[in-house]
């Protein structure tokens, strides 16, 4: 039984993930592999089961919206790469 | 004096041990700590369990908890004051660093403490170190760390387990009292079993996640790792409980763990599932768990086969889920509010350059993974499916748990095996946790506990795995205690005979 050929350069931009040519024929490799053994879930009869997302569902977990103290704006830009006048600093992105 | 045994070094106490000689003044919080930067000193650069430490400031919190102690502060408020206690690189710890086993973080700094840090900090405990781990919890070997492999302290040639391999490696050398890991398929429980050490993951919701850097959020639990199953339960004491930070964490009342722990198993029923048992398992780990289920069966417990039919799709059904929610959660390290840039000419470019430079392959390939099994044409046959498969694999333990109080497993299919044994084929090395996973895509306690070692060289632990229902840890604690009790396994320390003299 043959999978699909992943074309890994094709998700890695969907997954925004620079790859050396050395990485993509080695990962297309390894997970066709690795999807050749996860076809046998096909064998499996799935008819009327409900999917399961969570092992303890709990459902419309809110609080009530209130103002409470959170990171200051130096202790949210502390670990940023780069920033200027309390903001994160980004490239371009509108012309 | 000390005619019977030998003496038992401060670094080797268990936290009860420990916390007792604390509250009697027997020895200082500065003095346990010390006990750990020595040992650590002497055994560190072999195992590489430790990626950070500051022993200036370890020893300087020990300071306060020591001036709490003079200032009449108790074990009764404060069940962990004064006990050194370390957590895996992916917990945070306010004004320490985490790093994740990664590159990407850089030199990136917690600006606040985890739910379980903060718990931990009240309860007393001297929170010290960043203990290795394979790069974003995704490994079973800790051989995938941006930070180097960490050995295993009974044979430094092979891998401590993962991904929680340092938080073992520490508490197995005694460089801590105990160490916290998380567990999305086993990474508590494995590596605990490969070092002769005690570990527990917790029912899903049981314990808040807050703080932890998400792997698979369907399936991630934090859990402790001890010397001793009492140790285990009174860090769960601490670390359980609802967190309205934590939107899945269960609102359900912690019982007082360690007062289960009577030693008294008779009259409870413990299943042994018939699919966990066949083909692949080693001999000496097969040989070891039957005569642990025989002791128990001496104990008083009363052994049923039963089974659970959809276990043979548990990996392939955790391989789709854990990648596709990865793939997901780790879209944050993209170069913008953390992680170290690597500029590109546009945005997409900086994102994808920051992400190629500072990913490992193992997270590539995760990432890779499961951003295919979600992307268009493929959901269904997929994502969908396996949280289908899901469905049935719990049915099955919601009805074993219909006839027994608890199931036993070996925790690893072998004994721990060779750094670079199973480096170059992912798929082998998925195939380990066949025995740990359907705990985390069934939301159940599970423990790992030691059961025995390997023919005498090298002699390497073995570990057990018992399972209980979801929310089901006081009788999980119970039959792990007892076991313990009445075995010699969890009293031998590694040899250590690689370290340097102090």
């Amino acid at each position: 039984m043959s999978v699909e050929h992943i074309d890994v350069k094709y998700v890695a931009h969907l997954a925004r993930l620079s790859l050396t040519a050395d990485e993509e024929s080695r990962f297309g490799n390894q997970l066709q592999d690795i999807l050749q053994y996860i076809e046998k879930l096909k064998q499996v009869d799935v008819t009327g089961v409900e999917p399961t997302a969570h092992a303890f569902p709990l459902v419309n977990v809110t609080r009530k919206d209130e103002v409470r103290p959170g990171l200051t704006n130096d202790e949210a830009l502390r670990n940023a790469p780069s920033k200027a006048n309390g903001l994160f600093m980004v490239p371009k992105i509108v012309e | 004096m000390g005619l019977m045994a030998p003496k038992t070094m401060l670094h080797e106490l268990t936290i009860s041990e420990l916390t007792g000689k604390l509250a009697r003044r027997e020895v200082s919080a500065r003095q346990a700590m010390q006990a750990c930067l020595d040992q650590i000193s002497r055994t560190n650069p072999a195992l590489n369990a430790f990626i950070r430490l500051d022993p200036n400031r370890a020893l300087a919190d020990a300071d306060l908890a020591d001036q709490a102690i003079a200032q009449g502060k108790t074990h009764a408020e404060f069940p962990l004051l004064g006990v050194p206690i370390a957590t895996k690189d992916v917990i945070a710890v306010k004004d320490q660093p985490l790093n994740c086993g990664s590159k990407i973080l850089g030199d990136f700094i917690s600006p606040y403490d985890a739910t379980v840090s903060r718990k931990l900090k009240e309860a007393g405990a001297v929170i010290f170190g960043r203990l290795n781990m394979d790069e974003f919890a995704m490994g079973s070997s800790t051989e995938n760390s941006a930070f180097g492999v960490t050995r295993n302290p009974w044979d430094i040639s092979r891998i401590p387990g993962g991904s929680s391999g340092g938080s073992a490696a520490a508490v197995a050398a005694n460089l801590c009292y105990g160490a916290l890991g998380s567990d999305t398929g086993g990474s508590v429980r494995q590596p605990a079993a490969f070092c002769g050490c005690v570990g527990l993951k917790p029912s899903y919701g049981r314990v808040s996640r807050y703080g932890l850097v998400a792997y698979a959020s369907s399936l991630d639990q934090i859990g402790p790792i001890t010397k001793t199953v009492g140790d285990a339960a009174l860090l769960l004491e601490t670390l359980a409980g609802h967190d309205p930070l934590d939107s899945t964490s269960v609102p359900q009342p912690v019982p007082r763990f360690t007062g289960e722990l009577t030693g008294d198993i008779r009259g409870l029923r413990i299943g042994l599932p018939r699919e966990y048992m066949v083909g692949g398992l080693d001999p000496e780990v097969k040989a070891s768990v039957d005569a642990s289920i025989r002791h128990l069966s001496s104990l008083g417990a009363e052994v049923v086969e039963i089974s659970l039919p959809h276990t043979e799709h548990a990996i392939a059904t955790y391989y789709i889920i854990a990648t596709a929610e990865a793939s997901a959660n780790l879209a944050r390290f993209d170069g913008i509010r953390y992680c170290k840039r690597a500029e590109g000419a546009d945005v997409i470019d900086l994102y994808s350059r920051t992400r190629g430079s500072g990913f490992g392959e193992e997270v590539k390939r995760r990432i890779i993974l499961g951003t295919y099994v979600l992307s268009s044409g493929y959901y269904d046959a997929y994502y969908l499916r396996a949280q289908k498969v899901r469905t049935l694999i719990r049915s099955d333990f919601v009805k074993a748990f219909e006839s027994v109080d608890a199931i036993i497993t070996p925790t690893s299919p072998t004994p721990p095996f060779k750094i670079g044994e199973k480096a170059s084929d992912p798929l082998q090395m998925y195939l380990m946790d066949i025995f740990t996973i359907s705990a985390n895509l069934a939301g159940n306690c599970a423990i790992s506990i030691p059961c025995g070692f390997t023919s005498p060289s090298p002699r390497l632990p073995l570990g057990m795995q018992i399972l209980g229902p979801s929310f089901g840890e006081s009788t999980l604690l119970r039959i792990a205690h007892a076991f313990e009790q009445s075995t010699p396994w969890h009293r031998e320390h590694p040899p250590l005979d690689f370290a340097t003299k102090s």
